[in-house]
């Protein structure tokens, strides 16, 4: 086997950053190789390094044994370099021929020659067993179709190396599944894929060798199948993590939140939450599962106050909430772990002993006189961040400068010493690391075994079925189904994700 | 533990280090100031030195330069306070308008009162007018959403033309193209009553009230339930909103309270210097520079004081240097100079370049040794 790609002691620094420090990367020819680290390990800006977004600071690479500079994507294009970013660029009124020949259109004369663009998207789409038509808008086809959409679109400017950053963050576990056939397809017809990621499982299941990176610094590069998750989890790390999520048989009592028949608009006044009944009883966790954007987001702001319910009701603790400010509804007993930590849960731009105040600034306990009693407010501050090991020199910087975990932390920290009896936590690990998230995972767990009720939405399948002991399904604004966690399996709930019936167990 | 008194410090380390930028600014660009008077033939230090004796040369001169920023300092603070709360204010202006006109007409039209009285009513009305003025825009912008610089403008035109048209219909003094003069009892007390050293200047305990308004605003702002969520809707309003804070009824308010201040500013002005409203043929322009203070100040309530007074300084000594043969426009170009320096942050991004470059080295090299 020879190498297609051979990256030699790169080395790029961001301001206060060494991003990437001397690292060799070799790909060899008809291989699936997997950058396996945590968020903000470097992964992405050494791809990006390759695709000619960024001149590394120093290092060589080679392409197919030639030295080579890649000052551009346009370079890297020309050599054979095809990436496939997060986040789609497609523009979603086009159909799906006219978005991959963008930029590269076939002309007959002076007008575009459709027929030959569709021809030669059939074309490849068949080679390559990717079943795309190429007459859709991009509009009406699914996240899994059109990312398959922009692997053609590499494929079509030839591209004989194929770069996917985190790939699977957006599919349902069908779509995984579908996505690591049509990769082995790519492979066995000559291609090479480097695939980033930060779960595990997918490099188990989808690739021939894995490097991993932390901080910025290359740690191994091992064959696939002569490894564990745990020797990968604990190289990633660096120190030796519990993958799997430990807890009692839950002591169920009774229900804390109940939703009755609530109906729910987004913010651009469609109907998002189609009539939704569930209830989470104390000391349970209440997993919600679903692709995102299938209404998740605007039930749990229903419930908390932050956005209206159009009808339906919100019962908590037998009381009714519906439509009371948010106010009125943290103090009767809900705390909330937003989705979105920078644009909710936190001010960015206030110190972290003002942060942690944020929805308790009217409590009595921080008044004195006719203002806030800062010296309290800094001590209560400094307790939190003792108590849940948040990392920061002290209290008065600004949340900004904290990293996300720590950030989140401070966040959890704040809502569970408010005691709720009803937790709502929304995507709480979005962009930590490993350790963040066991960190998370334990408090949440440590809720439910107080008694308390936990409603947990995450796009995460692995975290709703570690944590959940019932599993709802979103699709559309609706609950598919809801499920007992230890009966289910990832393709049962798969197939309710993507809108299909399950038998029914409750 | 931490005591009271390294509270203290904290607070005045980061004060020190608000200021320390907008200063620097400030030093450069009378340095740059300077290049260009000397570059039009012109000596700078001769300059400079007609602009500082001209505002600071002697008491009555100071005592007109205070005048001066006595109006710029609520005005400023007016500014400054709307910003925090993500407001931009342009309508200072004609709530300085409507507490000037608010003020004459109870200063004239309640006669008889005792002094101490009449003067706070007086300058109540003054005040009350410029935070309905601009509470009218911030309701608007609650309500329905329509952006407060445009509302603000539009309601400056408003206020001019009102006050015009009261000053020469219901407050019009005959024959005249102003008001009617406040009565003795509603005037502010001035220096000049009590110290020789003041006898040429208007200078009036006005000053003073303002300078109280200031850490009045540093106090509301700074350290209680209100000026913490004032501030958090500045920053960011959805995480207020989840935060439990009432987004609309905070943008009402810090509109209201930034509105007091222009109005009080109006209110001083005419029971401390003018005594009566003119016909205006074009607006004041205090409201605007309260804008440049605030900017200069980076919306900080003390910073402010100071700010005011420097913009003070170069409007009363501006004129000085006329008289040294220096075109006085070169004022002009010193505060447009500041005010560039100081918006464009080039001070602080200068600092912070430099910094991270160190940094970068110094790990490079850190590396190397390894």
């Amino acid at each position: 086997m020879s190498a297609v790609i051979e990256m030699k002691g790169i080395g790029k620094s961001f301001p206060g950053v060494r991003a990437n420090d001397n690292i060799n990367l070799t790909v060899n020819e008809g291989e699936i190789h997997v950058l396996l680290g945590e968020n903000g390990a470097g992964k992405t800006t050494l791809m990006n390094i390759l695709y000619g977004l960024y001149t590394p600071d120093e290092g060589e690479i080679y392409v197919k044994g030639k030295k080579v500079r890649i000052s551009n994507p346009n370079v890297a294009i020309s050599l054979g370099i095809g990436m496939v970013h997060q986040h789609f660029m497609l523009v979603p009124p086009f159909t799906v021929a006219e978005n991959i020949v963008l930029g590269l259109e076939p002309k007959k004369g002076l007008s575009l020659d459709m027929e030959k663009a569709i021809a030669d998207v059939e074309e490849l789409s068949k080679k390559y067993e990717l079943k795309v038509d190429p007459g859709a808008k991009i509009q009406d086809i699914s996240v899994g179709m059109q990312q398959r959409v922009e692997i053609l679109k590499t494929l079509y400017r030839g591209a004989e190396i194929l770069i996917l950053d985190e790939p699977t963050a957006v599919l349902t576990p069908q779509e995984i599944e579908e996505l690591g056939v049509i990769l082995k397809s790519l492979v066995s017809q000559g291609k090479s894929i480097i695939l980033i990621t930060h779960k595990l499982k997918e490099v188990m299941s989808m690739s021939d060798r894995v490097t991993i990176i932390r901080r910025g610094k290359v740690i191994d590069t091992l064959k696939t199948s002569e490894t564990t998750m745990e020797e990968l989890a604990e190289k990633m790390v660096g120190r030796k993590v519990s993958l799997n999520v430990e807890k009692a048989e839950a002591k169920v009592g009774n229900p804390v939140l109940q939703v009755k028949g609530l109906r729910a608009l987004d913010h651009r006044g469609i109907e998002a939450v189609k009539g939704i009944d569930l209830e989470v009883r104390s000391g349970e966790i209440l997993g919600i599962a679903g692709v995102d954007g299938n209404g998740q987001n605007e039930l749990v702001q229903a419930i908390t106050g932050l956005n209206k319910v159009e009808s339906g009701e919100v019962i908590l603790n037998g009381k009714n909430i519906t439509n009371l400010t948010p106010k009125e509804i943290t103090d009767s007993g809900v705390g909330y772990i937003p989705e979105d930590r920078h644009k909710r849960g936190l001010v960015l731009n206030f110190s972290l002993y003002e942060n942690s105040i944020l929805g308790s600034q009217r409590n009595k306990k921080f008044k004195k006189g006719m203002g806030l009693d800062y010296r309290k407010i800094r001590e209560y501050s400094r307790r939190l961040i003792k108590e849940f090991d948040v990392r920061t020199p002290n209290e008065r910087v600004n949340a900004r400068s904290l990293s996300g975990g720590n950030q989140q932390k401070l966040i959890i920290a704040r809502e569970l010493d408010r005691e709720p009896s009803l937790l709502i936590a929304s995507q709480p690990t979005r962009g930590l690391d490993v350790g963040a998230i066991e960190f998370v995972h334990q408090r949440l767990i440590e809720q439910r075994d107080k008694g308390k009720a936990v409603l947990l939405v995450s796009l995460e399948l692995d975290e709703i079925m570690d944590l959940s002991d019932r599993i709802a399904v979103m699709y559309d604004g609706k609950i598919v189904g809801i499920v007992n966690a230890r009966e289910t399996n990832e393709f049962e709930l798969g197939i309710m994700m993507a809108g299909g019936k399950s038998e029914e167990k409750h | 533990m931490e005591s009271r008194m390294d509270e203290i410090k904290s607070t005045l380390r980061n004060t020190i280090k608000e200021i320390l930028y907008p200063l620097t600014a400030i030093i450069v660009s009378f340095i740059v100031g300077g290049i260009l008077v000397y570059a039009f033939g012109n000596n700078p230090f001769a300059a400079y030195k007609a602009l500082f004796l001209g505002a600071l040369g002697d008491l009555n001169k100071l005592g007109e330069t205070l005048v001066t920023t006595t109006t710029l300092i609520l005005t400023g603070l007016s500014v400054a306070f709307a910003y925090r709360c993500g407001l931009f204010n342009i309508g200072a202006e004609g709530q300085y308008i409507m507490g000037s006109v608010a003020a004459v007409w109870v200063g004239w039209a309640f006669q008889g009162l005792p002094s101490i009285l009449h003067v706070t009513i007086t300058l109540l009305a003054g005040a009350l007018a410029g935070g309905i003025w601009a509470g009218i825009v911030g309701w608007l912008k609650a309500k329905v959403g329509s952006h407060e610089v445009i509302n603000s403008i539009m309601m400056n035109y408003i206020a001019m033309n009102l006050s015009n048209y009261l000053i020469m219909t219901a407050l019009n003094e005959p024959g005249k193209a102003f008001s009617y003069e406040v009565a003795p009892t509603a005037k502010l007390w001035r220096f000049a009553e009590s110290f020789e050293q003041f006898k040429y200047s208007r200078l009036h305990i006005g000053i003073i009230i303002a300078i109280i308004i200031a850490f009045i605003a540093y106090y509301l702002l700074n350290k209680t339930i209100t000026g913490y969520e004032i501030r958090a809707v500045g920053f960011n309003p959805s995480a207020s909103e989840y935060g439990g804070i009432n987004v609309k009824r905070n943008i009402v308010l810090a509109m209201v309270i930034s509105g007091l201040f222009s109005g009080l500013a109006g209110g001083i002005q005419t029971a401390g210097v003018q005594y009566r409203v003119n016909n205006l043929f074009g607006l004041t322009g205090y409201g605007f520079d309260g804008i440049s203070v605030a900017l200069v100040a980076n919306n900080n309530p003390i910073g402010v004081l100071l700010s005011a007074f420097l913009f003070g300084v170069l409007q009363k000594g501006g004129p000085m240097m006329q008289i040294e043969g220096i075109p006085k426009e070169v004022v002009g170009i010193i505060q447009g100079i500041i005010l560039l320096f100081v918006a464009s942050n080039f001070v602080r991004i200068t600092v912070q370049r430099y910094k991270e470059n160190k940094e970068i080295k110094s790990y490079m090299k850190k590396e190397e040794v390894k």
